[in-house]
């Protein structure tokens, strides 16, 4: 399960009474050196996923998926197709799983929610001004309740990243606390856009910022900022949940979303979470995978494995 | 099976041909020895024979040396963009042969087929590339205008680094003009004797580089051997000690890179996990069989008990076993006697009062294996915070302030290396200036590059390896022929 937490954890409840404190806290943090930290995810994209642990890979890394569509271009055709694709990815193979979640904005997600019903599929819905962020709290608190009306079980909001590199760390906080409020029954995954943060260091301290504040889940990126999830930052994240758990035995999920396409990224993403959380993260409740083409690699992969044969792109559905 | 346990991902051994019997390589060709014997080399990761090899002689050292002396007259006259010519393309060789190289390395050391794949040759080529750079720049290499070659170079390496220590060897003496007559480790000769393939490959003229395998009765006819005028080796400190000796009172140069025991600091403000990687990267890269490991973790009193919890939580992680399966992290331990001698030291550990951890891991039950393992409660009286284990032991020791990092990190005979872990670069600084050791490593450690000169102080030995220090000690200042 998910957590289901509607305030920080009391281990850590005097951390964000003021901003002082806030920001003591989140400067204490253990440094992270760059160069270190590229070499060890450097390093673990070495580990070889062979036959067995790639199959089962494949089959987890689909279970994964958070099978997204978010384009201005978007229309109700367009998430129905989508939301078939996630429901059974393969038509000629009816042992892939179906994804985790189809991810879409928060006025798609009535669309999603009727081709999802009597499925497990989750609806995720971005919000709070995505992708930039602007708006004011109220705009943001509304986006969000109209996206949970709407049938999102998950709700990707995304920070306010003026205000963290300004260190405004306590309005980010309470706007992450507020949009946990407004999502009720949701879940909530918190964007860092680790692309706009730049050092590892910021990284660190928003991932703690989004845990203390409620976030069910932390995410890397909206997608539509370069570099959007990469190894190396999304292995800084899941030191920071393990972190996290130590001191407060709460789960926290990770959600690496952007840019990854194959089945060899995918692969790469799971041995990261294996050798840094553990096996007991390797599950759809606690990681997931926000990516739109990676799912028709991974059904390419899936038939050669199981034929020996490449079928090619024409062979996989394009939704 | 777990969800998600790593299937076996072997590296395919069909690349490399090994000969049942192995020859000395003098003159370019593969000879028989006049009387020696031969002996068996071994996997150590199986215990498997993988071939034999010769035992050379005093006569055949001789006979070696004879064919070096021969080579140097025509090779040191030749003009140094030639002789970069030939180092070129045994580097180029080398990275068309790399798999080949890394296999065979692993097969006959025990290390893990991802460092001799991603580190150690890499390595090797990169030093002959950087080295054949240098050879038409020598007027550059700081010793003055017009140096010359020693002549004919005895090198001796070790076991732990075969085909690297070879390339820290031979590339800068042929660089410099230099002819060699070169000893492999008797428990790691195989890269060696390809790398004498690569040779008759790359037309390297004959008798340039000879290599003459055999143990400790072998090194000792190349040590004492009256016509060599410089010696290279590369081992423990007690064999350097024998050598210093011999070579005391003759005309040979001598340089000498021994053991270590490197202190490996971690300050309060370090940033963390990659700390946690630097001490395994400094203590079981290779299964601590560097002369240059951070096997004395000095960690402040603040931080230990945090540090620790995700030291042993890492070490857990350690993928132990196959050195050719592509996801293994610690391979085999070299040799039996190796073996032998790290079991002694940790056992002196247990019975000296320090507190022995070890990693959960499975260890094959043939070859050689330990476990990585950790001593906490260490006092610096302690054997184990003495004398250089050379093996995947780590002995932790607590500081309080920078000043106590420093005394204890400098209090062994050795001097050889160091790493500092910090986030605040001044402290980096003023440590690094107090602490007595060749190469310092900030927040990283066992980092190595062709251009950057490493080398001991004190027992850790005298000379400096790579870069344009490491030109030096091939070459002479005379200005005259």
């Amino acid at each position: 399960m998910l957590n289901n937490r509607t305030a920080h954890p009391t281990a850590l409840l005097d951390v964000a009474t003021s901003d002082a404190s806030l920001r003591n806290f989140l400067h204490g943090l253990a440094g992270v050196d760059q160069v270190g930290a590229d070499a060890r995810a450097a390093m673990l994209a070495t580990r070889s996923i062979k036959s067995s642990a790639k199959a089962a890979g494949i089959d987890l890394a689909i279970s994964m998926i958070d099978l997204t569509t978010l384009e201005g271009s978007d229309t109700a055709g367009k998430v129905r197709t989508l939301c078939a694709k996630a429901k059974q990815p393969d038509a000629n193979d009816l042992t892939v799983p179906a994804v985790a979640a189809v991810c879409v904005y928060g006025d798609m997600a009535k669309i999603a929610k009727a081709e999802l019903r009597n499925t497990n599929i989750k609806v995720a819905a971005v919000a709070t001004a995505f992708p930039s962020g602007r708006a004011s709290l109220k705009v943001k608190i509304l986006d969000t309740q109209e996206a949970v009306a709407n049938g999102a079980d998950e709700i990707d909001m995304v920070i306010d990243r003026g205000a963290f590199l300004s260190g405004r760390y306590l309005d980010v906080f309470n706007e992450i606390t507020a949009i946990k409020q407004a999502c009720g029954d949701a879940h909530l995954k918190v964007i860092l856009e680790t692309g706009e943060l730049k050092t590892y260091d910021f990284v660190k301290r928003a991932s703690w910022l989004a845990m203390l504040a409620g976030a069910d889940f932390i995410k890397t990126s909206t997608g539509k900022i370069q570099p959007a999830a990469t190894l190396p930052v999304t292995l800084v994240m899941l030191q920071s949940i393990r972190d996290f758990e130590a001191l407060t035995n709460l789960k926290i999920g990770m959600k690496p979303a952007g840019g990854i396409r194959t089945t060899k990224d995918a692969l790469k993403y799971l041995v990261l979470v294996n050798e840094t959380l553990g096996e007991s993260w390797l599950t759809p409740n606690l990681f997931r995978l926000g990516a739109s083409s990676l799912l028709n690699d991974l059904l390419m992969q899936k038939y050669r494995l199981k034929t020996g044969n490449y079928s090619g792109a024409d062979y996989v559905t394009v939704d | 099976m777990t969800k998600f346990e790593y299937s076996p991902a072997l590296e395919s051994t069909s690349v490399v041909d090994i000969k049942p019997s192995y020859d000395l390589f003098i003159n370019n060709e593969f000879v028989a020895s006049k009387n020696g014997s031969k002996f068996q080399t071994i996997n150590p990761a199986t215990e498997q024979v993988l071939a034999e090899i010769t035992a050379a002689t005093a006569e055949d050292v001789d006979i070696a040396v004879k064919a070096a002396r021969k080579a140097f007259k025509s090779w040191s006259k030749l003009a140094g963009s030639e002789r970069a010519k030939y180092i070129y393309r045994i580097a180029r060789i080398i990275q068309d042969r790399a798999r080949e190289i890394a296999v065979l390395e692993t097969l006959n050391n025990g290390k893990p087929i991802r460092e001799s794949r991603d580190v150690d040759i890499p390595l090797v080529a990169a030093h002959f590339f950087h080295y054949a750079g240098w050879a038409d720049k020598l007027q550059y290499a700081g010793v003055g205008p017009n140096p010359t070659p020693h002549g004919v170079v005895g090198q001796i390496i070790p076991w732990n680094f075969p085909m690297l220590m070879l390339a820290w060897k031979i590339a800068p003496a042929l660089a410099a003009g230099n002819t060699v007559v070169l000893k492999p480790a008797e428990t790691t000769s195989l890269t060696a004797l390809l790398f004498a393939e690569i040779c008759q490959q790359a037309d390297l003229p004959a008798g340039v580089v000879n290599i003459v395998t055999g143990a400790g009765e072998t090194g000792r006819s190349i040590v004492n051997h009256s016509d060599i005028n410089k010696l290279a080796f590369t081992g423990s400190t007690e064999v350097g000690r024998y050598i210093a000796k011999a070579a005391a009172g003759t005309n040979k140069k001598l340089t000498l890179e021994l053991g270590g025991k490197a202190a490996n600091i971690v300050f309060d403000d370090a940033p963390l996990d990659q700390t946690i990687e630097g001490i395994v990267n400094g203590i079981f890269f290779n299964q601590g069989h560097v002369c240059c490991a951070g096997s004395r973790l000095l960690v402040q009193e603040s931080i230990h008990d945090e540090l620790m919890a995700l030291l042993y939580q890492r070490l857990d992680l350690l993928r132990v076993g196959d050195p050719l399966d592509k996801n293994t992290d610690v391979g085999a331990i070299n040799s039996a006697s190796q073996l032998a001698k790290i079991h002694e030291l940790a056992a002196s550990g247990d019975a000296q009062g320090a507190h022995r951890w070890s990693a959960s891991c499975q260890l094959p039950t043939n070859g050689f294996w330990f476990p990585p393992t950790v001593f906490t409660n260490v006092s610096q009286s302690h054997r184990i915070a003495q004398e250089e284990i050379f093996g995947p032991v780590l002995s932790v020791l607590t500081f309080r302030t920078p000043d106590e990092a420093i005394a204890k990190a400098n209090n062994t005979p050795y001097g050889l290396s160091a790493g500092i872990w910090s986030e605040k670069g001044s402290r980096i600084l003023q440590v690094a200036a107090e602490l007595k050791a060749g190469v310092v490593w900030a927040n990283t450690f066992n980092k190595f590059d062709p251009t950057s000169p490493f080398g001991g102080y004190k027992e850790s030995g005298y000379g400096r390896e790579g870069g344009r220090q490491g030109l030096e000690a091939y070459l002479a200042a005379s200005t005259d022929e």
